[in-house]
């Protein structure tokens, strides 16, 4: 909403880049996100070229090797070479974690804003949300896996579906108390049309519960993955992710801790990481809390 | 400033007519209960007022919590829908207007709110929160935004540079400034100021009426001012409603209404008023009970329940409000415009 009169109201492009940088000395922790999810995203775009071999290769004559020189991170089972198996399955994990942040925070923000709105579809939208709310959203996800076939896609159209009523449900809330504010209803009064408003005055509004929701939902969907995929109803077994490495290795921990230990490392990192830039911006995306300190 | 201290001249054109017309405005809230939504019964919230406001006039609308002002001020400018009654803005109708008929009127009448903190939306800058009626009604665009608002900023006594700044950053008179520019970039002719200084402390609050009474010498603003400070009121109205549970009981100028008010809720309201001065002694009227429930209401007139001189017929009927003096108007079976006021306040 840059319309050409507002832009005269706000700092220049260069105002904004100091902001920016302002705002990035001021949350270090928010920069250590980005640093370890930016090498998240590096590693799974560059996985072939990171000295990795074909993840899915089976070599039973070398099965249950210890980390080596050779084998940075040991072999499973199967002779498969872990390190390349976890690099390679960042990429599933960045993958469904990403997008389903992505997907289930917009439908959800639709969602909200049509139930916060429209009271027909509040009463009908809303009963259908507290349906799927009531099945845990594990089950729902697997039960979801079991009517379609094992695929990256379909695990994370599952787990959106999964995630969907509770950010509508959050949204709703937000609108509803927003559209009784004074701010709002002075914006009326001076005859602000309902596009703007929703631009302007609502939608700002909900950025931070949405930000700090989407990236809970982030986290969550990486970690749903890994059980999808941990008890067999997520990607197909010869596509590795972190969560399908550490679900073969659980059996053999006592005599192979390594197999679950590294994919197990790279998992709580990103969810950190994840967790950490979505507190940030939400600080830095505040006008209240990004001018003081 | 001199204007300040001249509250009492006369409002301009008093034989023309009125800017705003209010005839038998209610506004029942229903309440709902139950699976099925069932109207279980209605909060009468606004229950049948009426007055007038004249150009460059200000009517102070005045009564305890959950008498209904506000609802009224939010009805009279349409942001709560009316159950029914008339509203006209200069002789025209406008509580039956649709969302795109209301536009050219919401020009004409702009709101400044008690609280200034939720009253400004806090992601946008003060210069934006400003400057968007103007976008709304593309009375500038460009550079002439930024110049408009900067000109509204001196206006209300804000300096042009803290535009760029954000709500959070300004403190509570200053934000109720802004919310006063705001209201001021249309150029309206009516400004509904719902309890605009209770929220403030009380030097700050002398600050804001004095600038909203600079602004109605300078703009020829007409206010419709809500108010339980009877203080503020006094100082800033040239007549003024007195509300009980939805309706008007006493409406006059200010002058008859503070030397003889007729009602007796009136007179309890006046005798609560202090006086800055611990040696005088005045009668006191202590109103005894609660205000009654806005949804059920007492029978026959609504103030029988704590009236000191209540009679049997007030708990039957209800009484009807009438002219007792030129301009003095009452709602009260013991002052008929026959029989002047019997008891008069000490």
């Amino acid at each position: 909403m840059a319309t050409a009169a507002s832009d005269t109201l706000k700092p220049t492009g260069a105002a904004w880049r100091d902001m920016i940088a302002g705002a990035l000395r001021r949350h270090p922790t928010m920069i250590a996100g980005f640093v370890i999810l930016g090498a998240m995203i590096a590693i799974a775009i560059l996985a072939p070229y990171l000295w990795t071999i074909d993840p899915q290769a089976v070599s039973p004559i070398r099965r249950l090797r210890q980390p080596s020189e050779l084998y940075w991170f040991g072999t499973d089972m199967l002779g498969r070479d872990i390190y390349s198996r976890t690099i390679y399955g960042a990429r599933i994990s960045l993958a469904v974690g990403l997008s389903v942040a992505l997907f289930s925070t917009l439908v959800g923000l639709v969602f909200g804003l049509v139930t916060g709105y429209v009271r027909l579809a509040d009463t009908i939208i809303m009963r259908v949300m507290d349906g799927l709310m009531s099945i845990p959203p594990i089950l729902l996800a697997i039960a979801l896996m079991a009517l379609t076939k094992a695929s990256v896609e379909n695990v994370i159209v599952a787990i959106t579906i999964a995630e969907v009523p509770r950010v509508t449900r959050l949204i709703r809330s937000v609108v509803l108390s927003l559209r009784e504010q004074p701010f709002v209803e002075a914006a009326i009064a001076s005859g602000t049309g309902f596009v703007r408003i929703l631009a302007r005055h609502i939608l700002p509004n909900t950025v931070a519960p949405l930000l700090v929701q989407g990236t809970y939902i982030c986290a969550s969907a990486m970690i749903t993955e890994a059980i999808l995929s941990f008890i067999g109803a997520g990607t197909p077994p010869n596509i590795p992710s972190w969560g399908n490495i550490m679900a073969e290795g659980r059996s053999l921990f006592q005599i192979a801790f390594y197999i679950i230990l590294f994919p197990g490392i790279f998992l709580s990192l990103t969810v950190l990481a994840v967790n950490l830039v979505g507190d940030g911006m939400r600080d830095a995306l505040d006008p209240r809390l990004a001018r003081r300190m | 400033m001199a204007a300040v201290l001249s509250p009492e001249r006369a409002p301009a054109a008093a034989d023309s007519a009125p800017l705003l017309e209010v005839v038998d405005l209610k506004k029942h809230f229903a309440i709902r209960k139950g699976l099925l939504s069932r109207v279980a019964g209605y909060v009468y919230a606004v229950d049948g007022i009426s007055f007038t406001l004249r150009a460059g006039e200000t009517l102070g609308l005045v009564g305890e919590s959950g008498c209904g002002k506000s609802t009224a001020g939010k009805t009279i400018l349409k942001l709560i829908e009316p159950t029914s009654g008339v509203v006209r803005l200069r002789g025209r109708r406008i509580n039956n207007l649709g969302r795109r008929d209301m536009r050219p009127f919401r020009r004409e009448m702009q709101v400044v709110f008690q609280d200034p903190y939720s009253s400004l939306n806090p992601r946008m800058t003060a210069g934006d929160i400003v400057g968007e009626p103007l976008i709304n009604y593309n009375l500038a665009r460009g550079s002439e935004i930024a110049d408009r608002v900067a000109y509204l900023f001196g206006k209300v006594g804000l300096r042009p540079d803290q535009m760029i700044k954000y709500p959070h950053e300004f403190s509570g008179g200053q934000r109720q400034r802004l919310g006063i520019a705001r209201a001021l970039s249309l150029n309206p002719s009516l400004i509904v100021a719902d309890e605009p200084v209770s929220a403030l402390d009380v030097s700050v609050q002398a600050q804001v009426v004095n600038l909203l009474m600079d602004l109605q010498a300078e703009f020829g603003l007409s206010y419709l001012f809500v108010a339980h400070d009877l203080a503020v009121v006094e100082h800033i109205s040239h007549r003024i409603a007195v509300m009980y549970l939805g309706r008007i009981v006493e409406l006059t100028d200010k002058q008859s209404l503070f030397a003889r008010p007729l009602h007796p809720y009136t007179e309890a309201l006046l005798s609560a008023v202090p006086i800055p001065d611990p040696q005088m002694q005045r009668k006191r009227i202590i109103l005894m009970g609660d205000v009654p429930s806005p949804i059920n209401r007492p029978a026959g007139c609504h103030f029988h329940t704590r009236c000191p001189y209540a009679e049997a017929h007030c708990r039957v009927e209800e009484p009807a409000m009438q002219e007792v003096h030129p301009g003095h108007f009452v709602a009260c079976h013991l002052r008929q415009p026959e029989t002047p006021a019997s008891k008069p306040v000490s």
